[in-house]
């Protein structure tokens, strides 16, 4: 058994690594980059090495100064973890000069399944369906056009080397081919540094499953039984669950038998995922995916409904143990959830969230309440990384059972300071289309429009934060004396005219201001009344912060001062900023006035990747002014209408603040059309 | 624990018993009748003057006030029923809004013009209201802030507005000399000043105008037509722009309401206010006993006597008091005790005035005096003791005692009326002739000479024994209803509040949260001390 483990990763996955390792009794050491230098994972490892700045290419990405780390921490195994190095050659080869374990399957396996279209190949000799599609060589767009005739509309676009949805293209239309071919290798090349693609048929309402596979280097080749991952946004799965609802045993074993015979046809010795696409309309057989040969996010669920620690047998596998034991003694109980919080705004298509958590609390880990985290308080969450900070996993004799502890998880998990996604998570989850056959469609049947706060919630919060500003602006001091401390004295009280006071409160996260009017008025020490127009809610504080109290319910709000008026708010999972602007307080100097009608500015922090405008150019309503790149993701800014550009501040390949101005722009003038000839 | 003990075996009061219940049950009527009067007077000039006020973008009096108040500031609105009864009930708080708050943490004397009554217009408690507001001002070392929005006098009543000393006159008066004695006088301007109105803002330290609807002119244009024969708009002949960049009559320009009331609050927070408390603090203590019992002892008939500590122990901190001479004089219940934790010497009545209740009375101030406790009188008095035996024991000369040492008192005064107030009871106890800082009375105090009985008995008996001969019994019939009838109406406590005999009428309930208000200033305003203070034992 190895006795210092190495873990390449960061975040939630060498937490979790972490952890296995304590119960076995092997030393850690985790590598981090200058921007995790007060990471949760830094502080949980015995050891801890910088290995380089924040961008993930010089730090998490560097073989070289991950393999420095570990030989001057006589680290005798690399745990990869997921993402970053996990499945990169590079590392094993390293590894293997450097006479270190890697925790993960032979390079060979690694080698033949890393290619999409690779993976193809083996999959059908090994008598494994794959989705209608192209996968060759020939990467000219000319016949990737033919190609694409044959199969037909809709079909995808991948990357090749792909994961996790970048590079990835719908095409509705083959007219737009070239378009989203181009947008598909320029994402390719940026993720993964090569721009070769695959197509394949798209399924209107897919539902995406996969079986957990875990191999020895002694033969043994057991199957743990499958996850169901539909529920995804912009292809990323958010809510895995095992086992999955609504499948019928043949298709299950189906499943099973291809996934076997895959992971027999590539000798597979480790933990790995053969992920399968099923049409939920059709009765058809399950169409083979990919094959991912590394530990899975969702891994959890398998781990809590068969009691097995894959990370333990990962470690134990690549110290050359053998399985103790046989396919026919695995047994699954229950029902597993699994729902991955993200520092991300679903209200506002997905745009990433970025800051310092201020508050964390995990609900207690009991009665089938798991948290696997990567963050705790005073975490700062960078643009560098993946936007993953938790993930909650629920586990219960029935779904109903996993349902209700999720759910309440959902609510629990206090992060602070940042919005997550776990206002829609519990929405998914709290929806009737939740016990139907699960399709990746979910997200956009359920919201068509985008999820949103519920309108009703956004209004509370604007009056709690209201309330948190007043209770905030109190004094103190009881040497102030009855003046100041007889809040709201009012002779005039008991006869209904209570005292008042307007205020005006603005979400920082709305691109367009818009203030609005509360009006709090003074009942009782400790109590007051919040009139959004004519509605009103009773908000009262206690010990911990504020509750409201309306005709329905009683919920808590943890609020965190933020100094100039600024306010976060927290309750049951969900969080949001408000900032309050008093009436009557002195004129200020509102120095943010949100977008200014002739500006292009930064959304988020990031690198410019492209400026596809020169100055003078004219530019049509909805065209590429400048691409960013952003937390993984390229965000495209847009011309809000025909303008023409006055003056570009930045170039390609840029890091630029949030808020920075990149490009100056002027209304463009009615260009009059030519009259028709007479 | 032990002092809780010590309260639980005083205490009488059995909130089971009949009469207890019976008290409140009436009394519960009497705070209904004036949260209705209140009710009346917060509700400015009624829904379509309101109205038509808000469609000209302004503020109504109250809001501004709580904007310009710091959130959650108390204010200690004065004479709110100032006007109730008068001129057909048409001039709700007699057109005006005063009181004290906190602006920036300063406190600050609000005096803020009504607009939805008669335009703001000044009837005589309405200069009543102004002046008294600028006298506790001025007592209590206030900044003065006046939100103008006011049409000048009203002229059908120009005889009681304008000539006399307490008019008009006197609030400039008292503008000019608060100023000169260091209290900043600042006014914000939202509606037209003309001629006397111009002077508020005119004589004032700073003073800001609102962009539009602010105007100040000695003469409006109709006078300057009639006058001058030129024709011009009230915008061009004194709108706020002309003020703040030609004439240089106002200071600050502000774009609209809210603007210049963040403009006072910023020019308050510039004042370099000094923080000053002359009295030593104790933690405050609320009382042990439930204030909401007060109404259930005081009762409504005011025949019916009660034990007035009591009435201390649910006001007083802690339920704590320092009884002085507790055998002696027992009528006049003296003693010390800290109200939201300012120390201050309590007299309350507890029957009719003897001599020795008198000079215990005079003996308490003098200590109090000595040591520069503020004082409280709580009066519920018909009046000092009569008769021969009385007469004999010196009852003039030792109640004079009493009247002379409270007079002359260098410490802050400050007076509840809880019951009657009658006959030179009341000088004795620091009635309003005799200026106390505040004066507040509850709704089932009686104020007069004597009480209606009493004056209908002298009145018939004086008819009777008239040289004016026999007297008929209808016309001494006649004589006791229409006097009974004169002194029932005029010792109504709203008959006073409305003419400023008080400075407001409040709830039993209110009663500590106002007076601690009222030590508070007492206390941070510069003390009176010069020479010696003797403590005579008399």
């Amino acid at each position: 058994m190895f006795s210092r483990v190495l873990i390449a990763n960061r975040g939630e996955i060498a937490c979790r690594v972490i952890r296995t390792c304590r119960n076995l009794g092997i030393e850690t050491v985790a590598v981090y980059s200058e921007a995790d230098v007060n990471s949760r994972h830094v502080r949980e490892a015995d050891h801890a090495v910088m290995i380089g700045p924040a961008e993930a290419k010089r730090s998490y990405l560097a073989v070289d100064a991950i393999m420095k780390a570990a030989a001057s921490t006589l680290a005798d195994a690399i745990h990869p973890g997921y993402g970053f190095l996990s499945e990169k050659l590079e590392l094993i080869d390293a590894c293997v000069l450097a006479g270190i374990a890697f925790i993960g399957p032979n390079r060979d396996a690694i080698a033949r399944i890393g290619s999409k279209i690779e993976s193809k190949r083996i999959a059908r000799a090994a008598g494994v369906r794959c989705v209608p599609g192209y996968d060759g060589e020939d990467q000219s767009e000319q016949s990737l056009r033919h190609e694409a005739w044959k199969i037909g509309v809709p079909l995808l676009i991948k990357a090749s080397a792909g994961g996790g949805g970048k590079g990835m293209k719908r095409v509705d239309n083959l007219e737009e081919f070239g378009a989203r071919l181009d947008e598909a290798r320029r994402e390719a090349m940026a993720a993964f540094g090569d721009q070769k693609v695959l197509l394949e048929r798209y399924i209107l309402r897919p539902r995406h499953l996969e079986v957990q596979l875990l191999g020895d280097r002694h033969g043994n080749l057991v199957h743990l039984f499958e996850r169901e991952c539909s529920i995804q946004r912009n292809y990323q799965k958010i809510i895995e669950e095992a086992p999955a609802n609504h499948l019928p045993a043949r298709i299950r074993d189906d499943m099973f038998t291809a996934a076997l015979a895959l992971g027999r046809a590539i000798s597979y010795d480790s933990t790995g995922t053969v992920e399968f696409v099923l049409d939920a309309d059709a009765d058809a057989p399950p169409y083979f995916l990919e094959m991912n040969t590394r530990l899975q996010v969702e891994h959890p669920v398998t781990e809590m409904t068969t009691g097995l620690d894959l990370v333990e047998w990962q470690i134990r596998i690549a110290a050359g143990e053998s399985l103790p034991f046989q396919q026919a003694a695995i047994r699954r109980n229950g029902w597993a959830i699994e729902a991955r919080i993200n520092a991300e705004d679903p209200g506002a298509g997905f745009k990433p969230s970025i800051g310092r958590i201020l508050d964390y609390a995990e609900p207690v880990q009991a009665n089938g309440l798991r948290i696997d985290s990567g963050v705790d308080a005073q975490s700062e969450i960078t643009p560098h990384y993946d936007s993953m900070l938790a993930k909650i996993i629920a586990f219960g004799a029935t779904r109903k059972v996993a349902k209700e502890r999720i759910a309440r998880g959902l609510k629990q998990l206090r992060i602070s300071g940042l919005r997550t996604n776990q206002g829609l998570l519990k929405d998914i989850v709290g929806s009737a289309q939740f016990d139907e056959t699960l399709t990746t469609r979910l997200l956009i049947d359920r919201f068509p429009d985008g999820w949103q706060v519920d309108p009703a919630l956004s209004i509370e919060a604007s009056s709690v934060a209201a309330a948190a500003w007043f209770f905030m602006n109190l004094p103190t001091d009881p040497e102030s004396g009855p003046l100041a401390t007889l809040v709201g004295f009012r002779l005039t009280a008991p006869s209904g005219l209570v005292a008042r006071y307007p205020v005006n409160v603005r979400d920082p996260s709305e691109r367009i201001h818009r203030d609005l009017p509360i009006r709090i008025e003074y009942l009782e020490p400790g109590t007051l009344r919040c009139f959004a127009g004519k509605d009103a809610v009773r908000i009262q504080r206690n010990a911990t912060g504020l509750i409201v109290v309306t005709e329905r319910s009683h919920r808590a709000y943890s609020v965190i001062d933020l100094g100039d008026d600024l306010f976060d708010l927290w309750s049951e999972g969900e969080c949001c900023q408000r900032i309050v602007l008093a009436e009557g307080a002195a004129p200020r100097a509102v120095t943010d006035r949100g977008e200014t009608t002739d500006q292009v500015r930064a959304e988020l922090p990031g690198v410019v990747a492209e400026v596809p405008v020169r100055p003078g150019d004219r530019v049509v309503k909805g065209a590429t002014i400048v691409v960013m790149e952003a937390m993984k993701l390229i965000h495209t800014l847009t011309a809000p209408r025909d303008v023409v550009i006055k003056k570009v501040h930045v170039d390609v390949g840029q890091t630029v603040a949030q808020g920075v101005v990149l490009v100056d722009y002027e209304p463009a003038l009615e260009i009059p059309l030519p009259a028709a000839a007479s | 624990m032990h002092k809780e003990m010590e309260w639980r075996l005083n205490t009488r009061v059995q909130r089971e018993s009949a009469p207890f219940k019976r008290n409140v049950e009436n009394y519960a009527k009497l705070i209904e009748e004036l949260r209705e009067r209140m009710r009346w007077a917060t509700a400015g000039g009624g829904k379509r003057l309101r109205s038509r006020h808000l469609e000209r973008g302004k503020l109504l009096v109250r809001d501004r006030i709580d904007l310009l108040l710091d959130p959650g500031s108390p204010f200690l609105e004065l004479s709110p029923l100032a006007g109730w009864g008068l001129y057909g009930n048409e001039v709700p708080a007699a057109g005006i809004v005063t009181g004290i708050g906190r602006v920036s943490g300063v406190s600050c004397m609000v005096i803020a013009n009504d607009a939805t009554v008669k335009g703001g217009s000044f009837f005589h408690e309405t200069v009543r209201k102004h002046v008294r507001a600028q006298e506790i001002a001025w007592e209590n070392r206030l900044p003065c802030i006046y939100l103008v929005d006011c049409g000048g006098a009203f002229l059908p009543e120009q005889d009681r507005v304008f000539p006399d000393y307490g008019h008009f006159g006197t609030t400039f008066y008292h503008q000019c000399r608060m100023s000169a004695d260091g209290l900043p006088q600042i006014s914000a301007v939202f509606g037209g000043c003309t001629a006397g109105g111009a002077y508020i803002p005119a004589l004032s330290d700073e003073s800001i105008m609102v962009d539009g609807t602010a105007r100040i002119h000695l003469g409006g244009p109709p006078i300057v037509k009639a006058a001058i024969g030129e024709v011009v708009d009230a915008e061009t002949l004194g709108g706020a722009q002309m003020h703040a960049r030609v004439s240089g009559v106002t200071d600050y320009l502000a774009a609209d309401e809210h603007e210049a009331l963040a403009r006072v609050r910023e020019i308050v927070a510039k004042f370099n206010w000094p923080k000053e408390c002359h009295v030593t603090r104790q933690r405050v203590r609320p009382p042990l006993l439930d204030s909401d019992d007060l109404i259930g002892i005081v009762g409504t008939d005011l025949k019916v006597s009660f034990n007035v500590r009591e009435l201390i122990w649910r006001i007083a901190d802690d339920s704590s008091l320092q009884e002085f001479k507790p055998e002696y004089g027992t009528t006049l219940v003296c003693g010390t005790a800290h109200l939201h934790g300012y120390p201050v010497g309590i007299l309350a009545n507890n029957g009719v005035l003897f001599s020795e209740s008198s000079v215990k009375g005079a003996h308490f101030i003098e200590l109090c005096n000595q040591r520069r406790i503020p004082l409280l009188f709580l009066q519920n008095i018909t009046g000092f003791m009569v008769g021969t035996e009385a007469e004999r024991g010196g009852i003039a000369k030792h109640s004079a005692k009493l009247v002379y040492a409270m007079a002359t008192a260098r410490v802050p005064r400050l007076t509840v009326i809880i019951g009657g107030s009658y006959g030179a009871g009341n000088y004795g106890m620091c009635g309003r002739g005799f200026g106390p800082r505040f004066l507040f009375a509850w709704p089932n105090s009686r104020i007069a000479t004597m009480s209606p009985e009493v004056a209908t008995m002298v009145l018939t008996d004086l008819r009777r024994s008239s040289l004016k001969g026999h007297a008929d019994e209808s016309v001494v019939r006649t004589i006791a209803e229409d006097t009974t009838r004169q002194f029932e109406t005029q010792s109504d406590p709203y008959y006073a509040t409305a003419r400023l005999w008080d400075d407001g009428i409040i709830e039993p309930a209110q009663t500590r949260d106002v007076l601690g208000i009222c030590l508070q200033l007492a206390a941070e305003s510069t003390p009176r001390f010069s020479g010696p203070s003797p403590v005579y034992r008399m």
